[in-house]
Formats: C-alpha cells, structure tokens, sequence
C-alpha cells in the first residue's frame, strides 16, 4: 500500500507492507534510526514520537494508519543544527546513561510539555498546575529507563518546563 | 564534563546494533521450543519457506555444522535435544521483518516431550556443591565452630529468605547484524559488553580464526550483565548470512529475551547468626540454593560477601546448585553481592531487632580488622565511615525504634538500613596512545554500556598525560583495537584505565606513540582484600488499604576509591539504587511449572520502576585514598549501588509494618497478607 506522511517536515511516499508499524517504517526503510525500539508492545516508550504534536508510542501505530500524518521523531527536535532545549538539558543534569530510551523519553517530554490539564497526582482536578518534581514524574511514566536516571529526567525536564 | 557521545545520543544519531546500514539485508526471525525436555521430531518448513520473500529456514535439519566444542547455548541448531522451553530450535530469514515474523509462525516443529523439572527447592534430591562459584571462587569455606558459637550466643536468629527469578531487561533489546566479505571474513555489529572475548567465542563457535572475525558495539543500549557474554543472536546473524549469502540482521523480541539472554537464578538462602551480650557476632553462617540449567553450569557467587562483612571466630558459607530444565541463568548486576546482601542484610537487621540493638550500632560494632573469612588486610574499608554519615544525612538518631508505631492516616512509615559491598578488581588490557595533528587518540577495545567509559577513559588520558580533554580522543567498542576485558564485575574502568594511563606515560616518554600491555602489572599486584562499601538508608511509606509501598527517601553513602568523574559515578549510584527499588518491591519472574520457561515475559508483566517510583533516590561518597588498587586509585562502582538497597528497602518495610517479609519483591499482595 502507498502512503504518503510528514517526516520531520519533509513529505515522504513509500510503499508499506500493511502488517508494518510506524516504527518499523522509520527505522527499517526510512533510515531513522532515532525512536528505538524496545518492546514493540507499547510497555516501554523507547519508541515516542509525536503524531500531529501528540506523544505516541510508534510501535502500536500501524504505518497505513498514519497516512496524511505529520510525525517528528527525535531527529526532528533540533532546528538547524540548535539543540531543543531539552536536548541540552539532558546533557547538563547526565539524564541518560546508556541512551536507548532518550529520544523517547525527549519526543515524551517535548509532547508533555504541551499537554494541559491535570494528572493522577494532581490534588485539584480543576487546577492546571505547575510542573513540579511530582507532576513531571507522573506525566513521564509512560517512559522506562532501565539505566534508572530518573532524577536527571526529571531535573532536565523541570529546567526546561521553567 | 559532559558525557562525549552526549550529543548523538539526543540527537537520535547514536547507532545500536541493529541499526547499522547494510544493502541487501536480511531479516531473522527466531522459532523457540514449545516443550521443556524432550527432542526435535521433524522440523517442517514446506508452508513457511512458500510464502514469497521467505529465503531459508534454518533448524537441526538445515544448518552448517559446528564445532563439537561450542558452547551449547550458543550452538543453534547443532542438536535435536531440547534442554529449557524458550530455546532457539529454528529460524526464518526473509527480505523483510513483517515476512519473517509470519513465516516464523508457519514452521511447524514436532517433539517427542520428556518429563521436566522447573522448580527450585532447598530439598531438592538433585542438590550438590559445586566446586566453585562465579567466577571462581570456592563454594564453601569453614572457619571455627559454627555451632557451638550459636550455643554460646546471647540471641540467635534462623531466617531464610527467598529471591525470585530477575531478568536484566536493558532497553535495546539484544540484536546483531552479520556480513561476511568475500575472503570469509565476519563482521559482526553486536549488542556486546566487550567485543574481544565476544569475537573470540563467536570465531570459536564457528570454528573460525579469531583473526577472521571483527565485533563492533560502539554504542550498547544497557546490557547489566546480559551482553555480558556471547548470546544467541551473534551466531544466529552469522549463520543465517552465510546460509543466504547477504547481510542478516536480527534483534530479539522482548519476550525472547527473557528466554535466551540470561537472568539471575532464583536463591533460597538460610542464615544463622548469633551475638553475645555485647552485640558481637559468636556465629554467622549462610548458605544458598540456586539453579542452572542441564547444559551449562552456572553457580552464582550468592553467600561469598559473607566471607568480607563482618568479624566473627565462626563463619561458614557454602553453596548448592540444582540442575533443571531451564535456561542457563548468568549475570545481572552484581551477581553474588546482590542476591547474597540482601538475605545477610535482612538478617543483620532481625538479629539487631532480636537482640535490641540498633542496625547501625550491630554492624560498627562487628567491624573486622581483616577480610573475616581469609584473614587478608583490606586495601582500605570505610564501611563504618558510609554507616556514621548516613546515618547523619539521613536523620537517623530521630529514629524511634519500635516497628509498627508511626502512622499518618492510611500510611505506615518507616526506615531501614543495609550495608553495600562490591570487590574492586582489574584484570589485564591493551591500549594504544598516539600522536594525532597535535591531538592524542587512545585506541582500547573497552566497551561504553552507558557506564561512560568514552568520558571516563578521555579524563584518565588527559590527567596521565597533563593536557586537556578536548585533545583527548577515545576509541573503543571494536575487536580490532588493544585487547580489552569485558564491562563488567565493575572492573572497566580500572583495567581498560590502568592501561590507557600506562600508555600515554609511554606517549609522554616517546613523544609519538605509547603501546602497553598491563598482566604483568596486574599479575603482580600485592595480596590485598580489595572492596568498595557502602550504606543504604531508606524511608518507605507503606498503605494499609493498598498494601502500596512507596519508597519516600533513598539514601546511598559509598567509599570507592577516588571517583574518576562526579557526574557519571553520581548516575551509575543513582542507577544501580533505582535497579535495587525493583528488586524489592516489584521486579519478579514466575517460572511456569506446569509447561516450564516463564511467564512473566513482557514489560507489562515484568515491572521495573518507572520515573515516578523513583523520585527522592540521592548519592553521595567519602573521599577515599587506596594507592593499592591502580593508577586512578579507583574502585568499580557500576554494581554497588545495588547492593543492599533490597534489604534496606525491606528493613524499612519491617519497620513500617510491623511484619517482616522474607521473599521478594514486596509486593502489595503480600503486604495484604499482614493485617494493620
């Protein structure tokens, strides 16, 4: 099947297998190694991009299914060479060590960043809060870091969210 | 400093090892055994190898023969026996991976299934003492009168505590990418912790000279011991190119991985201890049960930190291993310590209850003058120094003593400590410093896991070499560089960086090239017993409704040595304690007894801390000088953070409730099982 998306801006048309993920397609034939993938199941977010500027885990999108979509991938973050801000935070506060779950967690974080409303640990439902350690933490569950550098995520993320 | 490689981690540019170019790849797809024991009847691959784009199918029917010396975990397709449920008995290769999956579903294996045997127990008849525990040291040692210091002792306490199955579970899941040329020449891109001794097991395996094959891992996606060795994948990739003649890349599923990469046995572990009125120990013995599987005996070094903590005229340890129908387990972080710390820990912390005497005040008090068990003096110990400053940072002397008391509504808090230990070792490595356009570049086929080894290794150079970093150049991850050790048994830094020191002195002395070799000098390193300690204090929050235990502080003190680079020694602490959480409260792997392999097989099933499990983890050192160890002065810290966070995690959890809980993790199930 041909399909036509957004990469990173640039339109690309490519001719997919339909059994074929999002992922697969960046990775495999798309040459865009940077969301990674590390359970093909949704449980680890290695794999977080963004889909129309909404945070999604590109193994459990299906390629056919986001044909017409604009996706950015973590090689999309930077704009002419410039580091995203979150790029050079993660650097600073040592937020990753061996950097499989990276651009996932950078795509989670640039996603998050834009998401308003509450979250499980906020205490007013109605309230739109302030990023705290806390609020951070929780928003950014969904990514696992098995090199356990959580404290640096969350230091990075908050700079950032400043 | 910055970690070096920083920048194309961000950026997405950091290339793994399924994710190197290659034209004309092919996709593998691995078919695992449905039976726990028994053997291969008929492979059948008429429907897969129909489905275009299918190239072979490789199985105990289909495959090139290898030499009768292989590793059997690692010889695929050799035999018609199967030894665990899970092991690779076929496999697809196909032009695409979507292919590959299917087809992989289309071979249809028959088995003749034997009766298995899953299942650990300490009465197991098959139990036996294996002559000698990871990496090689004995199973088990006696020293003075274990029994008649139990008799003697003011309190005594028998506790055995159980450890479940753990697997490594790094984030990029283990993958090779295999090319021959056209002098028969491999190279292999693998998810490797060191590509000399992997490019030596995959030539061996083989039956190649190693000169004919080349590994690169330049970036791994974490390893903790599982690309420690060789793992299947490497052998696969090699084989199935050669058999379609074009590059073959295969990377694991998740599932997969919990089958064939190795995980940390599951322990019973039963230890007596005895004080006198004072609080000094008169006995301490601790033995453990483990496993390994029917094709490779792997003896995990559970009850040998035990030999190095504390005084005692009576100390015994010893090991027993079972053989079952399951995968071989191999190491996770800290194999030995980690398991073995937890059980002795959780015990110090009963006897200190029993005896009633604080945690803290039990382990100063029964601090030895020399390594207990072998009576060799310490290169340098300040365990007591971890004990006194973090019992300070942490508040400790608010502390009320009595467990089960303090409660704020639903929540029952408490806190806990335990001891870290970790042996500092190096062992011999190559290296290679050159002059380059007024730059120096240090060539050693050291291994980057996500330890930092690239930053670690640029500032030991520079340092040896008296110029700045940014004139420093560090190549590593590739078997055609100076011979180098693996990442692990928290031993880089100190081998592949007493070599690179020793050549940038050459550099210094020749001006243009320094070559060194370091067995010598490590061969004659002084009898010493060398070890980093820490101390670990930890407040939990545990919810008599849920039965939810969160971890609300997390404290590390450590003494390893000098700390070549803050901020990366500050992560691999922070790293280890997060992998501790979850070995306390929540990372398990049910063995299925019914039809053997695992159960738990997914991330889903299989839960490791997620960022808000692990909000208030801190680490701090002591300064600590050691001129005994090597050239930096510094001990392996990769594995330490790990050790004793399960049992100071649970010793609060005791503290908290009231009840102590002796299997891990400390899941709220169990938590349930104890009525508030």
């Amino acid at each position: 099947m041909t399909i036509t998306l957004q990469v990173n801006g640039v339109p690309r048309t490519v001719d997919v297998d339909p059994r074929m993920s999002l992922l697969d397609l960046l990775r495999e034939r798309l040459g865009l190694i940077g969301a990674k993938k590390g359970c093909d199941h949704g449980q680890c977010g290695a794999c977080t991009v963004l889909i129309d500027g909404r945070r999604a885990n590109a193994c459990l999108a299906l390629a056919v299914a986001v044909d017409g979509r604009e996706i950015t991938t973590v090689e999309g973050l930077a704009t002419d060479g410039e580091l995203h801000p979150l790029q050079s935070a993660f650097m600073e506060h040592d937020a990753f060590q061996c950097g499989y779950c990276t651009p996932g967690q950078l795509c989670s974080a640039a996603g998050m960043l834009g998401e308003p409303g509450p979250s499980a640990v906020t205490e007013d439902l109605l309230d739109d809060p302030d990023l705290t350690p806390e609020e951070i933490s929780e928003r950014m569950s969904g990514n696992l870091c098995r090199c356990g550098a959580y404290v640096g995520i969350v230091a990075a993320i908050g700079e950032v969210a400043r | 400093m910055n970690r070096i490689e920083g920048r194309v981690k961000v950026t997405g540019l950091a290339t793994y090892a399924a994710e190197y170019p290659a034209e004309n790849v092919a996709y593998a797809y691995a078919v695992q055994a449905q039976i726990a024991k028994g053997r291969v009847k008929r492979v059948d691959a008429a429907a897969a190898l129909e489905l275009p784009g299918v190239l072979a199918v490789l199985s105990c029917e289909a495959a090139p023969r290898l030499p009768e010396d292989a590793d059997p975990e690692l010889a695929l397709f050799q035999r018609r026996e199967v030894a665990y449920r899970g092991q690779i008995v076929a496999a697809v290769v196909a032009d695409t991976y979507e292919i590959a999956r299917d087809a992989a579903a289309h071979v249809r294996v028959d088995y003749d299934a034997d009766d298995h045997d899953v299942r650990l127990s300490g009465d197991h008849p098959g139990l036996y003492q294996p002559e000698v525990v990871n990496p090689n040291f004995p199973s088990d040692t006696d020293k003075g009168d274990v029994e008649a210091g139990l008799a003697a002792a003011a309190t005594t306490v028998d506790v055995t505590y159980e450890t479940p199955v753990l697997h490594n579970n790094p984030m990029e899941p283990h993958a090779a990418l295999a090319l021959w040329d056209t002098e028969g020449r491999l190279l292999v891109y693998d998810t490797a912790q060191g590509t000399s001794g992997s490019r030596d097991t995959i030539a061996k395996t083989l039956g190649l000279p190693p000169e004919q094959v080349r590994v690169v891992s330049r970036h791994v996606g974490g390893g903790f011991g599982s690309k420690g060795t060789t793992r299947p994948q490497a052998i696969l990739a090699a084989l199935a190119s050669r058999m379609v003649g074009r590059p073959v890349k295969i990377a694991l599923t998740r599932q997969q991985m919990f089958d064939v990469t190795g995980y940390r046995t599951p322990t019973i572990q039963r230890l007596r201890l005895g004080v006198d009125g004072d609080g000094r120990l008169t006995a301490l013995e601790h033995l453990a049960y483990e496993q390994s599987s029917t094709l490779v005996e792997f003896a995990e070094q559970t009850a040998t930190p035990t030999r190095v903590m504390y005084a005692s005229p009576a100390l015994r340890t010893g090991h027993r291993l079972v053989r079952l129908d399951v995968a071989t387990p191999s190491w996770m972080r800290a194999p030995g310590e980690c398991p073995g710390m937890y059980a002795l820990e959780s015990a110090m912390d009963e006897l200190a209850c029993a005896a009633g005497l604080d945690p803290v005040e039990l382990r100063i008090r029964n601090e030895p003058e020399t390594e207990p068990f072998s009576g060799v003096p310490f290169s340098s110990r300040n365990l007591v120094g971890c004990l006194r400053e973090g019992a300070h940072r942490f508040g400790w002397r608010h502390r009320d003593p009595r467990p089960g008391v303090t409660r704020e509504g639903e929540w029952l808090v408490g806190t806990g400590v335990a001891a870290s230990t970790y042996p500092a070792r190096r062992s011999p490595c190559q290296a290679v410093a050159t002059m380059r356009d007024g730059d120096v570049l240090v060539q050693v086929a050291a291994a980057d896991i996500g330890t930092g080894a690239r930053t670690a290794l640029t500032r030991i150079a520079a340092n040896a070499l008296g110029i700045a970093p940014e004139r420093v150049h560090v190549e590593l991850g590739d078997s055609d560089l100076p011979r180098a050790p693996v990442a692990g048994g928290s031993a880089g830094t100190a081998s592949w960086g007493t070599a690179v020191v020793r050549a940038c002195e050459e550099l210094r002395r020749d001006g243009k090239e320094g070559r060194a070799d370091t067995t010598d000098e490590v061969k004659a390193d002084a009898e010493l017993a060398r070890h980093a300690f820490g101390a670990q204090f930890a407040e939990v929050r545990v919810s008599a409704v849920t039965g939810e235990v969160r971890v609300s502080r997390l404290l590390g003190v450590f003494a390893a040595g000098h700390i070549v680079d803050e901020k990366l020694a500050r992560s691999q602490f922070l790293g280890g304690m997060t992998m501790g959480l979850g070995m306390a409260l929540m990372e398990e792997t049910l063995t299925d007894e019914e039809f053997g392999g695992f159960l738990h097989r997914d991330l889903a099933q299989y839960h490791v801390p997620a960022c808000a499990d692990a909000q208030h983890v801190e680490a701090v050192w002591l300064e600590e000088e050691d001129g005994e160890l090597n050239p930096m002065g510094s001990k392996g810290i990769g594995e330490i953070g790990i050790v004793g966070t399960a049992a100071a995690i649970g010793n609060a959890v005791h503290h908290a409730t009231g009840h102590r809980f002796r299997e891990l993790p400390i899941t709220p199930a169990k938590i349930l099982t104890a009525r508030f």
